[in-house]
């Protein structure tokens, strides 16, 4: 490699025209990792929408006390499809399947994912088995009604008989091998396609944490998959793993399905915790502040998260308490960590509130909110009252409406990198905040309707009239997170190829935005020296290098 | 606390060390915790047990932490904003990226406040989840979607489902140890004036005593889903006098009994049960 001036990489083929199909025909045969990101985008932002959908019924039936808008039938089926869509079809995978897809590549210098067929293979399991798990809706027993978290005996098939379920399962489980391929595709490429120069501790943060995601997702995974085999075989083979009457065990599909469920927080939240981290240091002008401190606080909550699953089951009275308590207690630490070192990050920087860094503090201060609130679900007789009231759910909604910030302030700063044009700022900036001030909105009756003792999935609440104001204040910020969605909508129509955004609109710092935007066929025609996490700020701004503290050269 | 109790013969000097140690600490962190009375109650109330009033102290002392931490992070961004807001959109500030000193701190602090928040937490919970002896027994079912609540010895059950909520009578500042099992799905026993919950499991005999020391009715509900009628699914905790609790047993002495039988066959053939699907039957 060159010295000093950037290396074009195979020149002849800089005018390389990728000559395969174009039109609907590339793209339902495409193996190039962009445009199978752009379709994982696409498909979870629908899911998105579709479990917001859901979401705004729900508590448009919670806005009185004894709402009339659903039957108790209908009412299960929605909270149910409501946290399935969000959880397996929206933020799984569009946190590992849609912007890490198209960035992780890009970032360490990569032409493509490791196994470009079997990244194609994920997006169409993807596909499928969302539209199967959706299904259920158009079945006669309609979809399925057991909570998201399908704890047996619930789900045998005396009491869910209907084809709902077993969609529910099946569509589980082929989103479930998606994940598994896809988490096997991230690790081959991180480890054995990053360009010269880019060593382990020269890779984005961003990329690190789809890293520890993708191996998080090879050891959990499997576990739900193995349920949810065992579970069809209860329900069709006569097989009795989770039945009582034939000697098994319900709460074992607790076990298993935490042992996932945890650690699948983790999965959830890292890649989100990875943008937030590269917008906020774009935005400040500066680099990632303990960049590997970040590395390691990232490790150990993966780490961790593998030992806390029983924290879900403290009031099954079946469960070591004081071991998954100080385990789930600890991941405060290093998730402390992060929020002290993003603090630092924006310290003595130049910040710039563009709607990517908005959304991103957002992210900060919602996140905080679930964190915060989650330390004392670790804490078991805190978690005897809380358990399964309203305080859980608006915990864990702060939690993922912060990552649904984070992944919003993803679009705004990735979008124009995978379109080559920028979204309008002013309507980002109105999404922003009616999605900031609704999430609050939304979240903070809850919390409050909690310890006042409102339980979680009632359809109605007739004995306590005192909960309808609580409950329609939250059901007013839902609306206004539904109208952020607009805005965002409205955003695309407006901005449709207004504003060229150029290679690198944000004078942003890591090897995607040394490239062209959108990308060429094989991502670079040329690349810079790699010589820190930082390859593009190193090439555009030789003179102001990143230096540890105590070192005093400017 | 057990920290009081004389080591048992044999214990090594170390152990008795460790034990006179345990003591000193544990006594006055105790006496602290359990009495943060001053604090706010931050959106939860003492409860009428007498765990759940530690329950409650333990809440306050989780959320003084939440609050001064949660207010430090905020002051530092808002800090940042202002002084660091974009001015120039051309000036590059100074790349600064290590300061160990300051990164080992914000390690060490948070992981002894997490100790702290441990202790307290095993304070709180060891008298919580003990089961001491005691003389009144309850044996609750949770069925789809009633409440059953058996007095064994007494020939004494009172069953209730949906709008016919049931009513558990038990005796005043007595401990009373309940048997909680479940006839189909998993269901949540769930007294918001308790400030505690327990799964009631098919398969499974959950235990755990409590203490009533304040005379009322106090609602319960299930907490966990449980199919089709989980929003109905409500009872009643009466704690009464020891007297009135003698008498309410004795009058109700296989009269209860035998309308429970009546009332539990009216019960199975009123139940919603699903027709089993066609494949299930296949095997």
């Amino acid at each position: 490699m060159s010295h000093t001036t950037a290396t074009p990489i195979s020149e002849h083929d800089s005018h390389d025209e990728h000559h395969g199909p174009s039109g609907l025909l590339n793209w339902l045969t495409t193996t190039d990792h962009k445009i199978i990101g752009l379709s994982y985008t696409i498909t979870a932002v629908v899911m998105l929408v579709i479990g917001g959908a859901l979401a705004e019924l729900i508590r448009a039936q919670l806005a009185s006390s004894n709402g009339h808008l659903v039957s108790f039938a209908q009412y299960n089926e929605l909270f149910t499809m409501h946290g399935s869509v969000m959880i397996y079809l929206f933020a799984g995978p569009f946190a590992f399947g849609a912007l890490a897809n198209i960035i992780v590549p890009i970032q360490i210098g990569a032409p493509d994912m490791a196994f470009p067929r079997l990244n194609a293979l994920s997006y169409w399991l993807y596909l499928t088995g969302s539209i199967t798990m959706l299904l259920g809706f158009f079945t006669t027993g309609g979809a399925a009604n057991f909570g998201w978290v399908g704890y047996a005996p619930l789900t045998s098939s005396l009491n869910a008989p209907g084809a709902g379920a077993d969609l529910w399962i099946g569509g589980l489980m082929l989103t479930g091998f998606s994940a598994i391929f896809t988490g096997v595709n991230l690790v081959a490429t991180i480890f054995y396609l990053r360009a010269p120069g880019m060593t382990m501790f020269r890779m984005p943060i961003f990329t690190w944490n789809l890293l520890v995601t993708a191996i998080l997702i090879l050891l959990a995974f499997p576990v739900l998959t193995a349920g949810l085999i065992m579970l069809y075989a209860d329900r069709h083979f006569g097989t009795h793993i989770f039945s009582v009457a034939g000697g098994g065990v319900p709460v074992l599909w607790q076990h298993i399905f935490w042992f996932w469920g945890h650690p699948e927080v983790y999965i959830l939240a890292l890649p989100f915790f990875g943008m937030a981290t590269e917008i906020i240091a774009v935005f400040s002008k500066k680099p990632v502040f303990g960049y590997k401190g970040m590395i390691f606080a990232t490790i150990s909550i993966a780490a961790l998260s593998l030992g806390v699953w029983a924290h879900h089951m403290f009031t099954t009275g079946v469960v070591l308490l004081p071991f998954f308590s100080i385990m789930s207690l600890l991941i405060a630490v290093p998730t402390g960590i992060k929020i002290f070192n993003w603090i630092g990050t924006m310290w003595r920087g130049e910040i710039w509130f563009s709607t990517a860094m908005l959304m991103s503090i957002g992210f900060l201060i919602t996140f905080l909110i679930g964190g915060l609130t989650g330390i004392y679900l670790a804490s078991p007789p805190l978690d005897f009252f809380t358990h399964d009231t309203y305080f859980v759910v608006a915990h864990f909604h702060s939690v993922v409406m912060a990552l649904v910030l984070a992944g919003m302030g993803g679009l705004y700063y990735w979008g124009p990198k995978i379109t080559g044009y920028l979204l309008n700022e002013r309507l980002g900036k109105a999404q922003f905040w009616f999605l900031f001030i609704g999430t609050q909105v939304f979240t903070f009756p809850l919390y409050i309707l909690g310890l006042q003792g409102m339980p979680r999935r009632m359809a109605v609440y007739p004995l306590h009239k005192e909960w309808v104001s609580l409950n329609a204040l939250s059901s007013v910020g839902a609306l206004l997170i539904g109208v952020s969605t607009l805005f965002f909508v409205v955003n695309i129509i407006v901005s449709w190829k207004k504003y060229p955004a150029g290679d690198n609109p944000w004078d942003a710092q890591t090897l995607e935005w040394f490239t062209t935007s959108p990308p060429p066929h094989h991502n670079f025609y040329r690349l810079p020296q790699i010589r820190s996490e930082r390859p593009t700020w190193d090439y555009n701004h030789p003179e102001h290098k990143s230096i540890a503290h105590g070192t005093h050269e400017e | 606390m057990d920290s009081t109790t004389l080591p048992p013969q044999g214990a090594t000097t170390s152990g008795r060390t460790w034990r006179r140690l345990r003591a000193l600490l544990l006594l006055p962190l105790s006496g602290v915790l359990l009495s943060g009375c001053t604090l706010p109650n931050f959106g939860v109330t003492k409860g009428v047990t007498k765990s759940s009033v530690n329950v409650y102290h333990l809440w306050q002392w989780f959320s003084l932490g939440a609050a001064l931490i949660g207010l430090l992070v905020v002051l530092l961004l808002a800090y940042a904003f202002l002084r660091y807001r974009r001015k120039d959109d051309k000036a590059i500030p100074k790349q600064s990226q290590y300061h160990i000193p300051l990164e080992v701190l914000y390690t060490v602090v948070p992981i002894i406040i997490v100790i702290a928040l441990f202790v307290g937490t095993l304070i709180v919970e060891n008298p919580e989840v003990a089961n001491p002896r005691t003389d009144v027994v309850v044996n609750i079912n949770a069925f789809q979607w009633g409440w059953k609540f058996a007095y064994p010895g007494h020939s004494v059950v009172v069953i209730g489902q949906t709008t016919q909520s049931p009513t558990m009578v038990i005796p005043a500042n007595t401990n009373v140890h309940v048997n909680l099992t479940s006839t189909d799905v998993v269901h949540g026993f769930y007294v918001k004036e308790f400030n505690f919950s327990r799964y009631a499991l098919p398969g499974v005999t959950n235990q755990f005593t409590f203490n009533a020391v304040k005379t009322g009715t106090y609602a319960g509900q299930c907490t966990q889903l449980c199919g089709l009628y989980h929003s109905l699914m409500y009872f009643k905790v009466k704690v009464v006098d020891r007297a009135t609790y003698d008498h309410w047993l004795s009058a109700n002495r296989d009269v209860s009994a035998a309308a429970a039988a009546a009332s539990a066959t009216a019960l199975q053939s009123n139940t919603y049960v699903p027709s089993k699907s066609t494949k299930s039957k296949a095997n």
